[in-house]
């Protein structure tokens, strides 16, 4: 089974520099595309690769970057969202600390490819070690011409830089994210015009996740096919998958894109002695639970939606039969209400009062009515009532927890208290 | 007054944007580096020097998590409560801290020593539950563990 994304990351090993980087075939890609491919092919073999964007909506990358108008005015730029603030997601950080030259190479591409002349990483202020590791890689890359003027002797040009955010989940959802780089608040924009039209500062800007930057090396240098057949179903490549909660071995493992969760628990050594699996949330806090009957789904951008779930960064959350799901939906819902950024109504109220409402249940306040509320809240929450994809993925835990936990809730009110206690 | 050392590493930042005062943020930042957190005094000097009214920064400063408006601790500790740490059993870490210190999230110890916070996953759920100390991270936390760690941070 091929491992491109980890190949070079090893247990206990310090990332590779730029010339171990280079001896295991690194910045071939960028020489190759420089070389001999027009940014306009780069765009055609990833649109091919069937790659999709792995910060959690999966749009597709290549059509992404063909959205930056071919005439559209400079400067231009490229974002890399290292955000990483969905709670259970932990995938970018590894991709960020072991192997950052792979990750600023696919950032160097993704620039090329739609003539970017100025690109940021945008990292979350906690992730002090990637801080470091990035600095140094950015300044190995600058000192051997992959950064700067007419690298590698091309008219192409390239600065990159890194800003360390000051926290904020909203920072992650990307037009907040230009609104923090820009040094205002993360309030989102409205869309359109997008971001590859009207971006930083109202010029054009390509935001792309970690992981899916990450990808693009491997495509320049094997081929879209190749990337395509990776995978196990229409999308293209493999997974960085991660389980974390009560197994036995909680990790990270790539495996081809439409692994099951089956596959993933297995590699987690299954679920620690004397706990049952009761559910799980298949890719951080803003997707919904999956029950065991779901173990057999594949993984990827299309399958889990037909039974009502996504994907989203790929990073299940495992519920347990010794952990309360009220207390572990209450934990979700007080999260998502702490980091609204108060833009809409739906979300900064209707989340607060979600949280109180949820909060009284485990506290042994529940009253009837308070699931129909709730119910009633989830409403709300979805697409269409609110700006961003905040609130929306806030009642993807909900709705389902109260589908799959419906007695669960329920006993909460009649008892008038947590039966985990 | 920024001192000389501040002020290179926020006109260095400013360098890196379109219009100097997207680095409202940095500079904050930078400020609170050296002094732990950013004083009114701190934001006045900010506005005169990247140009942004005073209301504008304290906008700003107050919508992150990671820009301290009040003093801190000489050592933050910011514990993680979020979903995967909670099923890992962050309450009992919590209650522990909080025992120990004699300080609820949000307070400071009496001796000025540690500022506990609470803060959004951070990304090392497999290892859960965890925190941070100022720029490190501990792993796998455990009352007994978590003594040993602060006693780290003098
Ligand atoms: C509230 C919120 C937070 C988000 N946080 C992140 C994040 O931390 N990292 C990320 O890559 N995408 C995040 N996203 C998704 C981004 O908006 C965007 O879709 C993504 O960065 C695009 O990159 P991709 O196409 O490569 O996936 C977030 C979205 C929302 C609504
Ligand atoms: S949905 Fe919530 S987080 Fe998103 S813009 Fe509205 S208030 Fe802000």
């Amino acid at each position: 089974m091929e491992t491109p994304l980890t190949q070079n990351i090893r247990p206990g090993q310090e990332p590779l520099d730029r010339e171990a980087y280079e001896r295991a075939g690194g910045y071939q890609a960028l020489r190759t595309a420089l070389k001999s491919m027009t940014p306009a092919a780069l765009i055609d073999a990833v649109k091919n690769s069937n790659l999709r964007g792995r910060g959690g909506a999966g749009f597709s990358t290549g059509l992404k970057w063909s959205l930056v108008p071919k005439d559209a005015p400079h400067p231009r730029y490229l974002v890399a969202n290292a955000d990483e603030m969905e709670p259970g997601t932990f995938k970018d950080r590894l991709l960020l600390e072991r192997d950052p030259h792979q990750f600023l190479e696919g950032m160097m591409l993704g620039s090329y490819a739609t003539a970017t002349d100025v690109a940021y990483i945008f990292l979350r202020g906690e992730y002090t070690q990637a801080a470091k590791t990035l600095t140094r890689a950015i300044a190995e890359a600058y000192a051997a011409g992959y950064l700067g003027k007419n690298i590698l002797g091309a008219s192409y040009s390239l600065e990159i830089h890194l800003h360390t955010s000051a926290g904020r989940y909203m920072c992650g959802e990307e037009t907040g994210l230009l609104n923090a780089l820009e040094g205002k608040r993360a309030n989102p924009r409205t869309k359109p015009p997008y971001p590859g039209v009207s971006g930083l500062w109202g010029m054009p800007t390509t935001v792309n996740n970690v992981e899916t930057l990450s990808c693009v090396p491997h495509i320049v240098n094997h081929g879209a096919e190749w990337f395509r057949k990776l995978s196990r179903t229409a999308d293209g490549g493999t997974k960085l998958y991660g389980a974390s909660g009560k197994v036995k071995q909680p990790g990270l493992w790539e495996l081809p894109m439409g692994a099951t969760a089956r596959e993933v628990l297995d590699r987690a050594g299954g679920m620690r002695e004397g706990v049952r699996l009761r559910g799980f949330l298949p890719g951080g806090a803003s997707t919904d639970f999956m029950t065991e009957e779901h173990l057999d789904v594949p993984l990827d951008f299309t399958e889990p939606q037909k039974v009502g779930s996504r994907l989203g960064t790929g990073t299940m959350i495992i519920l347990d039969d010794g952990t309360c799901p009220v207390g572990m939906v209450w934990n979700l819902e007080q999260f998502f209400a702490r980091e609204s950024c108060g833009w809409c109504t739906p979300c900064w109220s209707g989340l607060a009062w979600v949280e109180r409402i949820l909060r009284g249940m485990e506290e042994g306040k529940g009253q009837e009515g308070d699931l129909e509320k709730l119910t009633f809240q989830t409403k709300f929450f979805g697409p269409g009532h609110t700006f961003c994809a905040l609130a929306p993925g806030a009642a993807e835990p909900l709705q389902s927890g109260l589908k799959y936990f419906h007695d669960d809730f329920e006993r909460h009110i009649r008892e008038k208290r947590c039966p985990w206690g | 007054m920024l001192t000389d050392e501040e002020r290179e590493e926020i006109e260095a930042e400013a360098t890196h944007y379109a219009v100097r005062q997207a680095a409202q943020i940095d500079a904050m930042k930078i400020v609170q580096k050296h002094r732990g957190w950013v004083s009114d005094e701190a934001l006045g000097d900010i506005s005169e020097l990247l140009g942004v009214p005073v209301t504008e920064l304290d906008a700003v400063a107050t919508f992150y998590n990671l820009i301290f408006r009040k003093p801190v601790g000489r050592h933050v500790i910011y514990l993680c409560d979020s979903v995967s740490c909670w099923i890992m059993g962050s309450a009992e870490q919590f209650a522990h801290c909080r025992a120990r210190l004699g300080a609820a999230p949000g307070e400071t110890t009496a001796d000025g020593r540690f500022t506990l916070l609470p803060i959004v996953c951070l990304g090392a759920c497999d290892h859960a539950p965890v925190m941070m100390v100022d720029d490190d991270l501990h792993t796998e936390l455990e009352p007994a563990k978590i003594d040993r760690i602060l006693e780290g941070y003098q």
